[in-house]
């Protein structure tokens, strides 16, 4: 199956924990409830500090975000273990986040879930994309294509990793392949 | 070669002679922990892929303790609660610490009686991570699964523990087993004594800030050497807790009589599984990182905002002001971390806004019992001035609902004894967090700057 996603990118730092990508307060909202789900979608990303990124991942009374692919520094998805942080990205309609590292557990849960492709990128690409430049995200080269300048980098590949998600996450997977029973 | 320690129960975990790092293994869970926040996901997603009437894998192995969200008016966190009481009594869980008595009632916080008054009924513990071990659920060589990042605390007694998100605590509730990549470790050789003053989280902190925030992703930390086995299980709890804030899959240190003593009173308390095999690890074991720790060199040490790799000694950061102190969580909410905190402030008063809030409803009767000269350590930490709630729990540790205590709401500065400070942690989103051990916390609250607690130490 090949992917490619293409769109605008939101560009952050190192360090974004879970509680930046969906602060506490919105954790009591279910992510198996559809309403609930949405909602969380339309917090994404709003713990980051206003005075670092004052373009917002979500613009103010929006549901979903603008940008299919996030950019980001080393240990992204640091901090606690809630899935929703992936869910709340995955929910505003956001696909992929490239980074130079990933936290163990976010990398884990995006992987479980199905909701977002966490991609490990070979260079800092931080530095070089700016939120709202225009990027082609390509699954099966493994690279990305900065749109303005035809500039291409390469990516690590998912490995095992790609055909989860691309299932739906692990259930979908595990009843795809036959491990467990198909309910 | 021989295998570590995580290694080695893993290996026995997957019913395997050895794993190696790296390999992917599927293993037997002894415990499964979920709370307020993450377990009616969980439940949501157990429900949506094992059927409606599906039964959990086995009830005694699953631990709820509501704790994060609880003393609040906030209607989906009372909710929330209310779905974990109608799981386990439909599943017939007999180890859910439910903060209301009747099986059947709803929860609702009553937010005229003020923060302060217990709220709670007799079944409530608290904090989960402090619950597990106190409520006989900890023991050495087994595998604990939480959907809690700080799930890995319980290393402290020679088992595997780490965290997990809702869609595999989900599949471990249907079947018992879970999937793991076996991490490459990471040996930390402790030797010395510390010094009077400081304390297992100047230990933590100062280990972090020299592997980085990101120095043990994806790894074990293995903690041992003779520094290691004169601290008491405390310590050891609040140093495993804080390997997630390395990044860290699980940190675990090498049971011993101690860690034996301690299981063996809590499981005969508690009527729990009284059973265990501890692990040992191989003199041949491999380890990626292997690094020798003179804890009689060790400081008072700070992490400063905004994350918990930013160390710092407490005497160089005398010029840095504070609006408000902080000592709880479970990291830095047990009983010895406000006697720690209670030495330090005791005959004196504290400068700032200063919140105590115990990790479990144990540590409060615990610090009305025990007595330092004359005053219990409640009644010294309340005449000191500190705001002293008997609502045991993770509060606002992680900021959570508005109404929370002790939630930052503004943009302050807060100097906390709790484990994680990235932006917006204890609540508004350019808030600063500096994290310190209780008797860091304690004489900075008295001056209302960063201070060396060797300053006032008796
Ligand atoms: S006390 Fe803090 S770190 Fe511990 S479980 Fe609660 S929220 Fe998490």
């Amino acid at each position: 199956m090949s992917k490619i996603i293409r769109g605008k990118v939101y560009v952050v730092r190192d360090n974004i924990d879970t509680d930046q990508i969906i602060p506490a307060q919105y954790l009591s909202l279910l992510p198996n409830v559809p309403e609930e789900y949405e909602k969380l979608g339309s917090h994404a990303m709003a713990g980051l500090p206003d005075s670092s990124y004052p373009e917002r991942f979500i613009k103010p009374g929006a549901m979903d975000a603008e940008y299919p692919i996030i950019i980001g520094g080393r240990n992204f998805g640091c901090g606690s273990s809630r899935e929703h942080a992936p869910v709340a990205l995955g929910a505003a309609n956001c696909e992929a986040v490239v980074a130079e590292g990933f936290a163990r557990i976010f990398f884990r849960n995006c992987v479980a879930t199905g909701e977002i492709y966490p991609i490990e990128s070979t260079q800092r690409l931080c530095e070089i994309f700016k939120t709202g430049d225009e990027a082609e995200l390509d699954l099966d080269k493994n690279e990305m294509v900065a749109v303005e300048t035809g500039q291409r980098y390469a990516l690590k590949p998912l490995g095992d990793a790609r055909a989860v998600i691309d299932a739906g996450g692990l259930f979908a997977y595990a009843k795809k392949t036959g491990m467990i029973a198909a309910g | 070669m021989g295998m570590t320690l995580t290694e080695k129960i893993l290996a026995r975990a997957s019913g395997k002679a050895r794993v190696y790092a790296g390999e992917n293994v599927w293993v037997r869970v002894d415990i499964l922990m979920t709370y307020d926040v993450c377990g009616p996901g969980t439940i949501g997603v157990f429900k949506r892929e094992f059927g409606k009437s599906a039964k959990v894998w086995d009830p005694k192995k699953i631990v709820i303790t509501p704790d994060h969200y609880i003393f609040t008016t906030d209607a989906l966190c009372n909710r929330n609660v209310d779905t974990l009481r109608e799981f386990a009594r439909e599943q017939g869980l007999p180890y859910f610490y439910d903060i209301i008595d009747d099986p059947r009632g709803h929860w609702k916080y009553d937010a005229s009686r003020g923060p302060l008054v217990r709220q709670h009924g007799s079944h409530y513990v608290g904090v989960c991570h402090t619950a597990l071990p106190l409520k006989g659920h900890t023991r050495p060589g087994e595998v604990l699964l939480g959907t809690d990042s700080h799930t890995c605390t319980a290393g402290a007694f020679g088992e595997f523990a780490t965290g997990i998100g809702n869609t595999d605590a989900g599949f471990v509730m249907g079947t018992g087993k879970i999937l793991l990549k076996v991490p490459e470790t990471m040996l930390f050789w402790f030797e010395g004594a510390l010094q009077p003053g400081v304390m297992g989280k100047d230990v933590i902190l100062h280990v972090i800030g020299e592997i980085g925030f990101d120095g043990a992703t994806y790894r074990a930390m293995e903690f041992r050497g003779p520094g290691a086995s004169a601290m008491n299980m405390d310590d050891r709890m609040t140093i495993a807790n804080m390997a997630i804030e390395a990044g860290g899959k699980n940190g675990i240190f090498e049971a011993d009589q101690k860690t034996f003593d301690y299981v063996n009173e809590r499981v005969a308390a508690n009527g729990t599984k009284k059973e265990y095999e501890a692990v040992t690890p191989d003199a041949d074991a491999s380890y990626v990182y292997n690094k020798k720790f003179d804890l009689s060199k060790l400081e008072p040490t700070v992490a400063c905002h905004p994350d918990p790799g930013q160390r710092k000694l407490a005497r160089e950061l005398g010029h840095v002001a504070l609006d408000r102190a902080y000592i709880g969580s479970c990291t830095g909410g047990k009983t010895s971390d406000f006697i720690a905190f209670a030495r330090v402030v005791k005959g004196r008063q504290v400068k700032i806004d200063t919140f105590g809030v115990p990790a479990t409803t144990q540590v409060v009767q615990d610090l009305r019992a025990v007595k330092l000269g004359d005053k219990s350590v409640w009644q010294i930490l309340v005449d000191a001035g500190v705001r002293m709630t008997e609502n045991a729990g993770c509060a606002a540790c992680l900021g959570g609902p508005e109404d929370t205590f002790g939630r930052v709401n503004t943009p302050m500065k807060c100097i906390s004894a709790t484990n994680r400070n990235f932006p917006g942690r204890m609540g508004n989103r350019e808030s600063q967090v500096l994290l310190a051990s209780p008797a860091t916390v304690a004489a900075s609250a008295l001056t209302g700057k960063v201070t060396d607690p060797r300053e006032f130490w008796s």
